[in-house]
């Protein structure tokens, strides 16, 4: 590999078939994470941030395509291969972690069992008793008790299920781990102490991650770079700390702003108008135009381009927010 | 409320006439719906072509047929004297044992049948809704008594509670449809739709209605019942198969007094003689045995295609 | 207006049976909400706030009469009297119910798939048998106005499904205002909405609230929520109240060492700041049969002999308007 990237994807277009027309629910997406990187996706409910998730597995369902794009993985482009050959990469190289860690396991076996399970068929060398000492390395980095595998999955709570979901993730050593809103179901102080082991997973063993979750606050502790998403498109890209000083697009800025948060003064808090847009007929132009404030003429005819603004800062805007 | 009341009776209304068109909206739109299954058309297809057998038959017995020769029950052709006969011009499904137009009984059959089929599929859904949604709702005690009987009805085959009622009873056509509603009402049709009444009574617009101030009779009329209408409508049409099939097997017995259906068409084969003779009396038993296996399965297949507009997870995309 | 405040509740309890057999009495119970005292001025905005699981809730459904508690007494003020809640005569009922709304978390699944907008906003008038189907129309369309659904008579006759989320928490609070209610229940009424849409559904509230002088009860797991939308903040640890006082004096200079740790794990939408570390260990349970001591003993990092062997301690003055339930807690100057 020429460079460190880990995973890069190239114009990644992903549409639904439905009933009613075609659905681009990813469109022309690109960006690449080096190793020991978190991305973290934000943005609302359609914006396309689960789809991405899913295209990258490959784990869409039927009525999705990709339409066009690459996904490569370790130098190898993963969007031509067959669900044999996905499968092979799958957990070995990419894992995920989703949101609905209870329908992750099932109920009538053990945990333990399960996360085996998933070692064996993925590296069929490993023999049972490596296995469970495998998984008993992995309960103790995710803050589990090892004599927790034996235990059946309803015996566990929200937090610890979503613990060993971490830890089956991490089972067959990926080098890239999606995880999607794994705390949105989570309290606020389980999802301080989950968020607190996934950072720290992910430092140690010097792994990448794929952070998505529509929670600004959230985003903002675990990663170190940060793209924005707005109905099917990716508007802004850059570190975390450059895109929370410094935002371009006027959707980020107005993301950001009406956020409420529990410290500093009380700010104003900024609320959008309308409602993002219905993805079977997206608007013409930015997506975003019926609702940003920004709105100049050429928003709703063109397409904006994907600009540098120097400092790995990038944006889609025609009428930036100002830069100084 | 600041209204004035003079122009109320023109926005009365507009309310009204607003409801009227959604109400249209949504029948056009289910109906699109079932239109894209053919199974459904299938099915509806058969019911509609011997709904057009009922509605022929007065109108063939008054124009061209002559009620001596084509009479369903007693009619009698001196032109083919020799009865059973095969399909021939003047008859063109053949003739019975005792003379009558195989036709004209088949055509007149079919209105019994629908009398029977629809009666039975009300009596059942009715009883089994209000069953349902009543255990569900209350719960407890009620709940408990309602679904003992149930059980104690499953537990008995439904087939010979009725061979004893029609043994005991003559009973008639609608007093059929009654009874084999009732036995079917307290069945799984009931369990299913109380299952169904249980997740809808946990619904949080249950609370709300109840906030708003609305009493049980309001969220059982207004809530209850109404989400629970399309998975009856659904089993309706399930109650529908069941009930042409009892009555073809409680005929079929000779258990009962019905003046002509398509049961006493294939018991008066069997009481003849004429049933093990399929290979030159087929006539015989075809036409009925076949209407009876139609129109049965037409109903089973419109249900199938209203579950997939109720259930839309069925549908494909 | 007086000083007295609008809504009343003493002693609030509910408690939960647990292995309760058809012949056999409970023995044990989920002690849900356990002795909560409160008030509740008029305009006044409380939040209620807690993890999961710690009764928030089941207090807002006693409050509105979808729960009957097991003890303690509600009482509600309307035209300068107060109605006993739970012990209530058939003229008082009606008044209640004209005073009392709720508003739901879930926007999806708090209106009936089958009812229009139109019946869904109506509803509270027709089952009280407020005016008219005209007049009913005439005020369903007023309060869809207000809400923000503009134009109303596009909105009336369409069903819920044809709405986008935020659309429909504006039905629902336009549901809930209809009959005009001095008080409102509004159970996390934006946590399902998406961050843009939550700003408008949150301001909106506000507003109607100064404009029909509605008083609420917000409950919310989200303390940053809370911080907008009301005047003083109540935190919650297992059925009981550990901490109750103004919001921003709350959040601010926290007391209770549960609040400390509640504020301590909210993250911070700006990676500059790093945030204290969260000072508890373990995860919430269920007060099932707690035994006579603070709730919060297991976890707390202050805790010591005293809290161990004397029971739950009471709320109490510790500051300007704050009452924290602490020994551990000093007043203020002291």
């Amino acid at each position: 590999m020429s460079n460190d990237n880990v995973i890069e994807v190239k114009n990644l277009t992903m549409e639904y078939s439905t009933r009613k027309g075609n659905v681009s629910a990813v469109d022309n997406v690109s960006f690449s994470i080096k190793r020991g990187q978190a991305l973290g996706l934000v943005g609302e409910s359609g914006c396309g941030k689960t789809s991405i998730a899913k295209s990258l597995l490959k784990l869409l369902p039927d009525n999705a395509m990709i339409q066009q794009g690459q996904i490569v993985l370790n130098g190898k482009d993963m969007v031509p291969l067959s669900e044999t050959e996905m499968r092979t990469h799958r957990w070995s190289e990419i894992s995920m972690v989703f949101q609905a860690a209870m329908n992750a396991f099932n109920p009538v076996y053990t945990v333990g069992d399960q996360i085996i399970e998933a070692i064996e068929t993925h590296l069929p060398k490993v023999t049972e008793a490596e296995g469970r000492a495998k998984i008993e390395t992995l309960f103790r980095m995710v803050g589990l008790a090892p004599e927790m595998m034996d235990r059946y999955p309803h015996e566990y709570s929200g937090g610890m299920r979503q613990r060993a979901v971490i830890a089956m993730a991490l089972s067959c050593d990926p080098d890239i781990i999606i995880a999607d809103e794994p705390t949105t179901a989570l309290d606020v102080i389980v999802q301080d102490s989950i968020l607190k082991e996934i950072t720290a997973l992910q430092e140690n063993l010097n792994m990448s991650m794929v952070y998505i979750s529509h929670d600004v606050a959230v985003i903002a502790e675990v990663s170190d770079r940060v793209g924005v998403m707005y109905a099917g498109r990716m508007v802004e890209l850059a570190d975390t700390e450059e895109i929370f000083i410094r935002p371009i697009h006027p959707y980020t800025y107005a993301l950001m702003q009406s956020f409420p948060s529990v410290t500093g003064p009380k700010k104003e808090l900024i609320s959008l108008p309308g409602e993002p847009p219905d993805l079977l007929h997206p608007p013409k132009g930015c997506r975003f135009h019926p609702r940003c404030p920004n709105r100049i003429e050429q928003c709703d005819q063109e397409q904006p381009e994907w600009k540098d603004y120097g400092n790995n800062h990038f944006c889609a805007c025609w009428n930036p927010m100002e830069v100084n | 409320m600041t209204s004035n009341t003079s122009n109320s009776g023109a926005q009365t209304s507009s309310v009204w006439k607003a409801r009227w068109a959604l109400f249209r909206k949504s029948a056009a739109a289910n109906w699109a719906l079932f239109a894209e299954n053919p199974v459904g058309l299938i099915g509806l297809g058969i019911i509609m072509f011997f709904f057009l057998l009922v509605i022929m038959h007065p109108i063939l017995l008054n124009t061209v047929w002559d009620p001596n020769i084509y009479n369903p029950i007693n009619g009698f052709d001196p032109q083919s004297p020799v009865n059973p006969s095969p399909p021939s011009l003047r008859h063109l499904l053949g003739t019975a044992p005792q003379g009558q137009d195989i036709l004209s009984q088949l055509m007149f059959s079919a209105r019994n049948e629908f009398i029977l089929a629809v009666l039975a599929a009300v009596v059942t859904v009715t009883i089994a809704t209000t069953l349902g949604a009543v255990a569900a709702y209350y719960g407890g005690i009620v709940d408990n008594i309602i679904m003992r009987v149930v059980d104690l009805v499953i537990m008995v085959p439904a087939l010979s509670i009725l061979i004893v009622i029609s043994g005991l009873f003559e009973l008639s056509i609608v007093q059929l449809a009654i009874v084999i509603g009732i036995i079917s009402a307290f069945s799984a049709s009931t369990v299913v739709i109380k299952s169904q009444a249980l997740s809808i009574k946990v619904k949080p617009y249950i609370e709300a209605a109840r906030v708003a101030g609305g009493g049980d009779f309001h969220i059982i009329f207004r809530h209850l019942l109404p989400n629970l209408m399309p998975i009856a409508l659904l089993y309706m049409m399930f109650a529908v198969t069941g009930a042409i099939f009892s009555e073809a097997v409680l005929a079929f017995l000779g258990l009962l007094e019905v003046d002509m259906s398509w049961g006493i068409m294939l018991n008066t084969t069997r009481t003849l003689g004429y049933m093990l003779d399929f290979n030159t009396k087929w006539y015989l038993i075809f036409p009925a045995g076949l209407s009876i296996t139609l129109l049965s399965s037409a109903f089973y297949l419109v249900g199938r295609a209203l579950d997939e507009i109720v259930n839309p997870r069925l549908r494909q995309r | 207006m007086s000083d007295q405040p609008l809504i009343k509740v003493e002693g609030l309890r509910k408690l939960y049976p647990i292995d309760a057999g058809v012949f056999r009495k409970a023995t044990s119970f989920n002690h849900a909400v356990d002795g909560l005292n409160f008030e509740i001025g008029q305009g006044e905005s409380l939040g209620l706030v807690g993890e999961s699981g710690c009764g928030k809730s089941t207090t807002g459904k006693m409050l509105v009469s979808l729960y009957e508690p097991s003890d303690g007494k509600i009482q509600l003020k309307v035209n300068d009297d107060y109605i006993d809640v739970n012990n209530i005569d058939r003229a008082d009922r009606k008044d209640y119910r004209r005073n009392v709304q709720m508003i739901f978390q879930d926007p999806y699944e708090s209106m009936n798939p089958r009812m229009t907008i139109f019946d869904i906003v109506g509803e509270p008038l027709s089952v009280q048998g407020i005016g008219t189907i005209a007049q009913r129309e005439e005020r369903v369309t007023e309060f869809l106005e207000m809400v923000g659904l503009t134009p109303a008579s596009s909105f009336l006759f369409r069903y819920p499904h044809e709405l986008s989320g935020g659309q429909r928490q504006r039905v629902a609070i336009a549901r809930a205002l209809v009959i005009e209610p001095n008080f409102v229940v509004a159970d996390e009424p934006t946590s399902m909405l998406d961050v843009s849409i939550r700003t408008g559904v949150m301001k909106l509230m506000q507003d109607l609230a100064e404009r029909l002088d509605v008083t609420y009860l917000y409950i919310t797991h989200d303390l940053a929520v809370a911080r907008y939308m009301c005047d003083r903040i109540a935190v919650m640890y297992l059925g009981k109240i550990v901490e109750i006082g103004p919001t921003e004096e709350l959040l601010s200079n926290p007391r209770h060492p549960y609040t400390k740790a509640l504020l301590s794990a909210v993250p911070i939408p700006d990676p500059r700041i790093t945030r204290d570390p969260v000072l508890i260990e373990g995860g919430i349970s269920k007060a099932i049969d707690p035994p006579a001591q603070c709730r919060f003993y297991g976890r707390c990092p202050i805790r010591d002999e005293y809290c161990k062997t004397h029971d739950h301690p009471p709320l109490e003055r510790k500051g300007s308007g704050m009452d924290v339930a602490c020994y551990k807690v000093a007043v203020d100057g002291e």
